[in-house]
């Protein structure tokens, strides 16, 4: 090793500070749910989870966390179904184009999100006239959690090549049955840790989201986006803001114990 | 499946082989490939299209409709009007403070994470340095509004020192929603990093601060550049956060989604701004090679 002790030091040190930047602010919000103050001054007084009761009974909140699953689980099988199919094109096949394929599956992510909503938005405004609903939404979401899925299930079959596909042939399987028993049951890791990372990732979408919902149906994140301004509305807002850190966290960390690429897959 | 035809077949046999698979094979890619391009050439290039187009109509000041006639007026305002330009030029500067600022932040802890740690913290230090990349976008904002707040916990830490909502909150809470977004690639930058080089280094007399400067730096740059097309893009592309922090603070995508429901084809006009900044950012790294460290 090149490092002598103090620079190792210095890097953990800096390790350290680079973590707490990252984790200190989820923390406070965290906190400020069960902070008894009103206007959640700092330090808290007192801790109450009174606000967690008045957030159960918010109605406006519960609205959007229902319409936020739906959303989710819309564009989430969007998503594994068309994700699957395009990994599998670029990973069992040759052709012309299929850099062309990768291109097009990432850049819905790598546009700016304000791109996307306004250019959907005025896809179905003036080019299809269809009325903004929850289908409008999902079809948004839809569109950037494609990418999760294909990188997912792309990084499991590049791992694992075809040869067991080619010895279940030569075995004499039919196509429709090698994929049954060999295939699918490869990937359903891969399958499973993209649909928790596309859902998450829908659950928390709002620039997007604010182009394609329509007045009456707000998400979790429009919910909290037309709240957060509102002083009186504040504490149910927090309790609101930890829910959807813990929300958001838990889908990593399983899919991150089902596969290894988990994590890394919005690059 | 790309089954290679046996070896020890002869040429002639391996042709009809091939051609026997070739058209179930072409057909199996059609159907493959046709739905999740469909979705992606359809819905998602054509919307884009449509936008583009848009940009080049304009709006009846009367009526309030959209008149769909050629014309590069909405161009030509986004051109000359300096307020334009004036936000223009901000972004561009908050996007460089917001790289510059993960970049001194990250390369240390991708120093750490890659040659200091044990490989078993290594996997816990990448999930955890993704894992706030998964938290709610929102609600990142809005803890840093919390932080920020006139009797928050920094202003409790400083005395009442605190830079209050604007630019400062603006760039503080950008690099800090971006920073997983630089730190994952300048790692992989590192881990491609031949441990042979840093003894040679050493072998050569380079003290550790030379070897860092001269044989690290350098090599790690790639990889610091291919973190900064997403810092980069992600600053461009943000008016939800810059809302949130930023009190009167204006970015172009504030001004965008200000005029989409007042004028969309100007909207359009002005999301070209960051769509070419983009695009021209883009080529530049692809010259430095970070499109290969993405």
């Amino acid at each position: 090793m090149f490092l002598s002790a103090r620079t190792r030091f210095v890097l953990r040190l800096l390790m350290i500070v680079g973590l707490a930047f990252l984790y200190v602010p989820l923390g406070i919000v965290v906190l400020n749910a069960f902070n008894k103050s009103r206007t959640f001054a700092f330090p808290p007084t007192g801790y109450t989870l009174r606000w967690w009761r008045a957030a159960a009974d918010n109605s406006g909140a519960i609205d959007g966390l229902q319409n936020s699953v739906k959303a989710g689980l819309g564009a989430t099988a969007i998503a594994l179904v068309l994700g699957t199919m395009a990994a599998f094109a670029v990973q069992r096949y040759r052709f012309f184009g299929r850099s062309t394929v990768s291109f097009l599956v990432i850049l819905p992510i790598a546009l700016p999100g304000i791109v996307t909503g306004i250019a959907l938005q005025n896809a179905f405004h003036s080019v299809l006239a269809v009325d903004l609903s929850l289908w409008t939404i999902i079809i948004g979401h839809a569109t950037f959690c494609v990418v999760i899925v294909f990188n997912n299930v792309q990084a499991r079959l590049r791992r694992t090549g075809s040869s067991l596909e080619e010895a279940s042939a030569d075995l004499g399987a039919t196509g429709w049955q090698t994929f049954r028993m060999v295939t699918f049951p490869g990937l359903r890791g891969a399958l499973v840790a993209g649909g928790l990372l596309a859902f998450g990732l829908s659950f928390d979408e709002i620039v997007v989201t604010n182009f394609t919902a329509p007045a009456d149906v707000q998400t979790l994140p429009i919910w909290i986006f037309g709240n957060l301004f509102r002083p009186n509305q504040a504490p149910i807002v927090n309790v609101v803001a930890a829910v959807l850190i813990v929300l958001a966290i838990v889908p990593v960390w399983i899919a991150q114990r089902i596969t290894d690429d988990a994590a890394t897959s919005r690059f | 499946m790309t089954v290679p035809a046996p070896a020890g077949l002869e040429p002639s046999r391996r042709g009809a082989i091939s051609a026997f698979f070739a058209p179930k094979r072409r057909t199996r890619l059609t159907l493959l490939l046709g739905p999740p391009m469909v979705w992606l050439v359809v819905v998602y290039l054509g919307a884009i299209a449509a936008l583009l187009v848009s940009a080049f109509w304009s709006v009846d000041s009367f009526t309030e409709n959209i008149v769909h006639q050629f014309s590069t007026a909405n161009l030509h305002t986004v051109v000359t009007e300096p307020i334009y330009r004036t936000v223009a030029v901000r972004t561009i500067a908050v996007a460089v403070a917001v790289t510059a600022i993960d970049a001194v932040i990250a390369f240390p802890m991708a120093f750490y994470m890659s040659v200091v740690a044990s490989p078993r913290m290594r996997r816990l230090l990448v999930v955890a340095v993704l894992t706030p990349l998964w938290a709610s976008y929102l609600v990142k904002a809005y803890a840093w509004r919390t932080l920020f707040a006139p009797n928050g916990p920094l202003s409790w830490t400083t005395g009442g020192h605190t830079p209050g909502y604007g630019l400062t909150a603006t760039v503080v809470t950008l690099a800090y929603m971006w920073l997983p977004y630089m730190v994952i690639p300048v790692y992989a930058g590192f881990e491609r990093l031949p441990r042979s080089l840093f003894e040679a280094s050493a072998d050569l007399g380079g003290t550790p601060w030379r070897t860092v400067r001269s044989v690290v730096v350098p090599l790690v740059f790639p990889a610091i550049a291919a973190g900064s097309i997403f810092t980069f893009s992600l600053t461009l592309g943000d008016y939800i956060a810059v809302g949130i922090v930023g009190g009167k603070t204006q970015l172009i995508a504030n001004v965008i989604s200000d005029q989409v429901t007042l004028n969309q084809p100007l909207a359009a006009a002005v999301s070209l701004v960051p769509l070419t900044a983009i695009v021209l950012y883009l080529a530049a790294m692809r010259r430095t090679g970070a499109l290969e460290n993405v």
